[in-house]
């Protein structure tokens, strides 16, 4: 019986170290076929939650379940099993930069299947073609830019079909056009191949045009807020307004926590 | 914290960088066979370990030979004793000179390459998108790299022996004057195969296993960040030539001794 | 650089480095001499071995001939046991003597085999009778002290001390 999550965090704690607990008894569920986007400001969890979804991590408390299986990355062969379901674009697209683009494309073909290369050629072509960069498949790595190394790494990371596809950032640092080009991708992919998506970012506008669903984290792991994007953005609440909106001081204070002006500066402070 | 509390945590933190390391090298050995299903791959690294470094490995060798050449005649002519040129440089390079020098010369080309290479892997997270895409990069990444070094390693000290002969015989029969027949035939009649050659081969293979275990381990892992992998590949000829050097103290020691 | 290229270089290398191998092998040190040349073992048993090792070479008239295989205590008669591979190519007589000599003045050891006159030849298995020890520099001196004593209490060179004092011929060493 499939359920419709297609993954369940379940009560999490992780943390680096013992000094710094990332996440504290975290618990969310991504509907199968959906996108879902985590929005939050730096340090908040949203990468290492991707990180224990994908096993590079293992969770100190409570369970992280794909497709109805714990991700447990001690179970090596089990990890392997899961992971060739996944597909992870990772925030600089993480090429290998002594292959060419095609070879990039086709590793995975290459290391998980027994294709003839003619056929390994042809899926790369299509899917190099699907993120529009097929004249792009005999160029080396250093000659591709920002872009259009995201969209390499995307097309690799579809490359065996997965059924999860998971975003690291997948908006930070592109130009207008190429941002809309790839929130264009992820919508796209998802529908026609019908993957999971889960989109990692604090892009507030890209993400809420193509998601079905958001979830909002604070540092801490504290989840502030989930829903569809509509819900969000005509929210009430002060922390929640402070983010989609952009301003610079709410509940998320502008000042780093600092002694008082007087103390720094030496002056008296005025009479009141 | 009192300076005994000091000493002691610092301790234990060697101890347990010693372990974790140890692990490291058992799963790099645990490796190797899927290493060497993969066959294109080790060639492909024979050539980015071996091949490349076959330039600086003969161009050493030459000089050390001509060195060798040169300073021992000079001892030995007080002696009239020069007719053993060609015994005791061939002695000095294939036990010690031959395997120690180009296993430096291996740390300082090949093992930085490979600590530099890995470590900006890591860095670029292209070992976390090879783990992600359900691939061992011990297996896919390290180990071919590994047998690459194994193999690499005892040819190249090999042939710095080989030229540094031939380079001790241009300066000392061609310039110097010692007669060319002697210069080979008191050679051979002495340096025994098994025990000269071969265990100088057996020490260059040690030395191999070594240099690229320890290059592999700091490339692998290192602080994800330029000044972390500038770093360790510093380590790695630091500790690639110290562990070289003792063990070849220890295998000298245990092979040369008489008997 | 393509494959086939990377391979190509790769053999390359590696039959370079078999070239030194093998020329360092055969070349500079001592394979070429006693390696699968036909051979047959003969024993012969000394007081004192010296300083001779497995794989020391066995010399007639300075001619290399042979290797010592193993050297190990005859334990009937407590004398060094010397097992020899000869080249077949070679035959001595039954009453062929063996000296274990020093090559120059502080080389290595070797077995010189000096030939008889008998009719038969060394077969397969034999033994060589006539033996004689090595030099140990203790007994010499020792020898040539007592000699000198003597000499001393009786005021005469004695036909002893000259002897004493010539060290066994040294093999000559070319």
């Amino acid at each position: 019986m499939k359920s419709d999550n297609l993954i369940e965090v379940d009560h999490v704690t992780f943390g680096y170290d013992t000094s710094r607990t990332i996440l504290k008894d975290v618990s969310l569920n991504f509907g199968r076929g959906k996108v879902t986007s985590i929005l939050g400001g730096s340090g908040c969890g949203k990468t290492t939650l991707l990180r224990l979804i994908g096993g590079s991590n293992a969770a100190t408390g409570g369970q992280v379940r794909f497709d109805g299986e714990v991700v447990d990355p001690r179970d090596r062969d089990r990890m392997f099993r899961m992971r060739r379901r996944m597909g992870m674009l990772f925030q600089f697209g993480a090429l290998f930069t002594d292959l060419s683009v095609f070879d990039n494309v086709a590793f995975p073909l290459r290391e998980h299947s027994d294709l003839p290369e003619a056929m390994i050629r042809d899926i790369v072509l299509m899917k190099l073609n699907a993120v529009g960069l097929r004249g792009a498949a005999q160029l080396r790595i250093s000659e591709v830019s920002g872009g259009m190394a995201r969209r390499i790494a995307l097309a690799r990371a579809i490359a065996l079909d997965p059924e999860l596809i998971m975003y690291d950032e997948p908006f930070a640092g592109l130009d207008l056009i190429s941002m809309g080009v790839a929130a264009n991708l992820i919508r796209t992919l998802n529908d026609v191949t019908g993957a999971t998506s889960l989109v990692v970012s604090h892009d507030v506008p890209e993400c809420m045009a193509i998601s079905d669903y958001v979830i909002l984290m604070a540092p801490g792991g504290r989840i502030v807020a989930q829903g569809v994007p509509s819900d969000l953005m005509n929210s009430t609440d002060a922390e929640v307004r402070q983010f989609v909106r952009g301003e610079p001081d709410g509940p998320v204070k502008f000042h780093y926590p600092a002694p008082s002006l007087a103390e720094d500066f030496d002056v008296k402070e005025p009479a009141a | 914290m009192n300076p005994l509390a000091l000493i002691g945590a610092r301790t234990l933190n060697v101890l347990r960088s010693f372990g974790h390391a140890a692990y490291f090298f058992a799963d790099l050995i645990r490796a190797i066979p899927a290493a060497m299903r993969r066959f294109g791959l080790v060639v492909v690294q024979i050539h980015a370990i071996g091949n490349l470094s076959l330039l600086i490995i003969l161009a050493s060798g030459m000089a050390v030979g001509f060195v060798l050449a040169l300073q021992m005649y000079y001892a030995l002519v007080t002696y009239g004793a020069t007719e053993s040129l060609g015994l005791i440089v061939n002695l000095s390079l294939v036990r010690e000179l031959g395997p120690v020098v180009a296993a430096l010369l291996f740390a300082g080309r090949a093992g930085t390459s490979l600590t530099a290479e890995i470590g900006l892997m890591k860095a670029g997270e292209q070992i976390a998108a090879m783990e992600m895409m359900a691939i061992d990069t011990k297996s896919r990444v390290l180990a071919p790299r590994f047998v690459g070094g194994m193999v690499s390693m005892p040819l190249l000290a090999i042939l710095f022996s080989a030229v540094g002969i031939l380079g001790a015989y241009v300066v000392a029969v061609l310039l110097l004057g010692v007669d060319s027949g002697n210069f080979w035939s008191i050679m051979q009649s002495r340096v025994d195969v098994w025990r000269d050659v071969g265990n100088g081969v057996v020490k260059s293979f040690v030395f191999g296993v070594i240099c690229t275990a320890v290059a592999l381990y700091q490339g692998y892992e290192t602080e994800a960040t330029p000044e972390g992998v500038a770093y360790a590949t510093t380590r790695t000829v630091v500790i690639s030539s110290l562990s070289v050097l003792a063990m070849d103290f220890v295998l000298t020691a245990l092979m040369f001794s008489t008997g | 650089m393509t494959k086939k290229g990377i391979e190509t270089l790769v053999g390359l290398f590696v039959l370079l480095g078999m070239a030194g191998l093998v020329f360092l092998s055969l070349k500079a040190a001592n394979l070429a001499s006693f390696g699968t040349r036909d051979s047959y073992n003969v024993i012969a048993r000394f007081d004192n071995i010296g300083g001779l090792k497995a794989r020391s070479p066995v010399r007639s008239a300075g001619v290399t001939v042979g290797r010592v295989t193993s050297i190990t205590l005859d334990p009937k008669t407590f004398q060094g046991l010397v097992q020899m591979e000869l080249d077949k190519s070679v035959q001595f007589p039954k009453d062929s003597s063996a000296k274990i000599l020093t090559s120059g003045l502080l080389g290595d050891q070797y077995v010189g085999i000096e030939p008889g006159a008998e009719e038969k030849n060394l077969g397969a298995g034999d033994t060589i009778k006539q033996t004689q020890s090595a030099v140990v520099l203790e007994n010499l001196i020792g020898q040539f002290l007592f000699s000198k004593a003597a000499d001393g209490a009786s005021g005469n060179s004695s036909p002893g001390a000259a002897q004493a004092g010539q060290p066994a011929a040294p093999g000559a060493k070319k």
